[in-house]
């Protein structure tokens, strides 16, 4: 769906180029996370994507159209955009706001209330609690939702995030999240995500770029990056943890194993993560646990030793 | 009774009164009406020139530290005397407040949203037009507000280079120590310096955008 080649940006009275001969194949409808720490070029790369950076070299396909030949304002209303700070318009209504690109696409006015009203309801706000009201009035996760909603607007089948949820606080954003994964992923959306923090990153992403210095370090499912760290850079950027934020990956069922007699008391959904059932286990003082499937009825146990051979089976 | 006086006065000679003030209201209000159509445009094509918007807001500094007396009479060996040199000299004192407060409430707008603008794919025009000018035009009335009153004020002095206005009654009053005379000149100007001040702070918060009103 995006296809970036050989991408390199180099901003006038700096010493190195932002971003040095990067590639990156983006597959539709996935959520690709770029992480780095900050100057690695993962904002200059999806800037490119839209053209509100022109690079000095390389190309970037968009749906097999390069964008370098496509006319940028065009483009652009193609293309979703949320970044950080948000940037509502102040004097505009929260409707007017989210109506942004249907208007500038010209659509007729049923068709863009209709719209705003479905976008609203998608977002979780009361179309007509929210509709006429102005940002200053709204949270900052509301903005973010609005803006979010505005990028959605004319159904772009690409969404650039920078840092969406980086203004917001934790426990909004860990609502946001998950909130935002299930609407862009029932929506098949492809999507380009930047951000400095590699929990929301493996959180957020069916794969992972991370970036250093403007290259491509590793790009990879958040799995594999916690389970083979390409070198010693990634491996500490990911943190000493990452053995538990891999399990925290992994389902229940995945370490599932016949539940023979008697079944444990303590019991855990089949669809929870390693790193819960884990958890339960330290908390519980158990070594054992009953899952449940759908229904509740027990499918199986899941044991300490078993999530020990499951994580050790995909080592290298 | 002075101000007794100044009313028998204005009975007396109705056809001087209101002349003089039509004169005044009229010179204050080209010359205001010129220095936005001036300023504002200015203003907009500086906006994403950071040297120049700089440049620009020096000059009209400078400009307005000149008092006003001083620019006419700067003006008056140069075009002359009458209405239209009068008019040029109020212009110019109307000019710096509306160029500065226009550049310096765009330089202010805040860049996330022209960035938020520009990434949805608004083009440049459409981003001065829609986001850019109704954000900044609190500030910008503001500096017409100014402008108003130091135009209004300052169109007193046009008499000294023969702009007319109610400053004729003003010299006139002050060469004959007419006090009442004087009068007749010195308190409608004052109350037209007012009145503007009054209006403009009304249109200042009527051109507020909605969304952007105190509460």
């Amino acid at each position: 769906m995006i296809e970036i080649r050989g991408l390199v940006k180099q901003f006038a009275g700096t010493g190195r180029p932002a971003v040095d001969h990067l590639s990156l194949t983006i597959p539709e409808g996935e959520v690709c996370v770029l992480i780095g720490p900050s100057g690695c070029g993962k904002t200059t790369t999806m800037r490119v994507i839209n053209r509100m950076i022109e690079p000095d070299a390389g190309s970037v396909l968009v749906a097999g159209r390069d964008v370098m030949t496509t006319d940028p304002v065009s483009l652009r209303r193609s293309i979703g955009y949320v970044i950080q700070h948000v940037g509502l318009f102040p004097h505009w209504t929260i409707a007017e706001n989210i109506a942004t690109v249907p208007k500038l696409l010209q659509w007729n006015q049923a068709r863009i209330a209709a719209r705003v009203d479905e976008l609203l309801e998608l977002v979780g706000m009361e179309p007509a609690l929210y509709r006429d009201r102005y940002p200053r009035e709204l949270s900052g996760g509301q903005k973010q939702r609005v803006g979010v909603a505005r990028a959605l607007a004319a159904d772009p089948p690409v969404m650039l995030m920078d840092e969406p949820f980086g203004a917001i606080d934790p426990i909004t954003r860990a609502r946001l999240q998950a909130e935002f994964l299930r609407i862009l992923r029932g929506l098949k959306k492809t999507i380009v995500f930047v951000t400095h923090d590699i929990d929301e990153a493996i959180r957020m992403g069916d794969r992972i770029a991370i970036l250093r210095d403007g290259a491509l370090v590793q790009y990879d499912t958040p799995e594999a990056i916690l389970a083979h760290p390409a070198d010693a850079f990634v491996e500490s950027f990911v943190g000493t943890d990452r053995a538990l934020k891999r399990i925290a990956l992994l389902r229940v069922d995945a370490a599932l194993e016949p539940l023979g007699s008697p079944s444990p008391p303590h019991a855990i959904p089949a669809d929870a993560n390693l790193r819960d059932a884990l958890a339960m286990m330290f908390s519980a003082g158990v070594d054992a646990l009953t899952v449940t499937g759908d229904g509740g009825a027990p499918v199986g146990r899941l044991t300490l030793s078993g999530i020990r051979e499951r994580t050790r089976a995909t080592d290298p | 009774m002075l101000i007794v006086e100044a009313w028998q006065f204005i009975v007396a000679h109705p056809a001087r009164f209101f002349g003089a003030l039509y004169i005044h209201v009229a010179l204050s209000a080209a010359a205001l009406g010129l220095a936005i159509a001036i300023a504002l445009p200015t203003g907009v094509l500086l906006a994403d020139k950071a040297r120049a918007t700089l440049l620009a807001i020096t000059a009209a500094n400078i400009g307005r530290t000149l008092p006003s007396l001083a620019v006419l009479a700067l003006v008056m060996p140069i075009l002359g005397t009458g209405f239209m040199p009068s008019l040029f000299a109020l212009t110019l004192l109307a000019l710096p407040p509306i160029l500065i407060n226009t550049c310096t409430a765009l330089r202010q707008v805040d860049p996330d949203m022209v960035d938020a603008a520009r990434g949805m794919g608004m083009t440049r025009a459409q981003i001065m037009r829609q986001v850019e000018l109704p954000v900044a035009m609190p500030v910008i009335f503001a500096g017409i507000r100014t402008a108003s009153v130091q135009v209004v004020s300052g169109a007193v002095l046009a008499a000294y280079i023969g702009g007319g206005g109610l400053g004729d009654f003003i010299t006139a009053g002050i060469a004959m120590m007419a006090m009442p005379q004087l009068l007749v000149g010195a308190i409608p100007a004052t109350l037209l310096a007012i009145g503007a001040d009054r209006l403009f702070g009304h249109l200042q918060r009527v051109m507020t955008p909605v969304g952007m009103r105190a509460r």
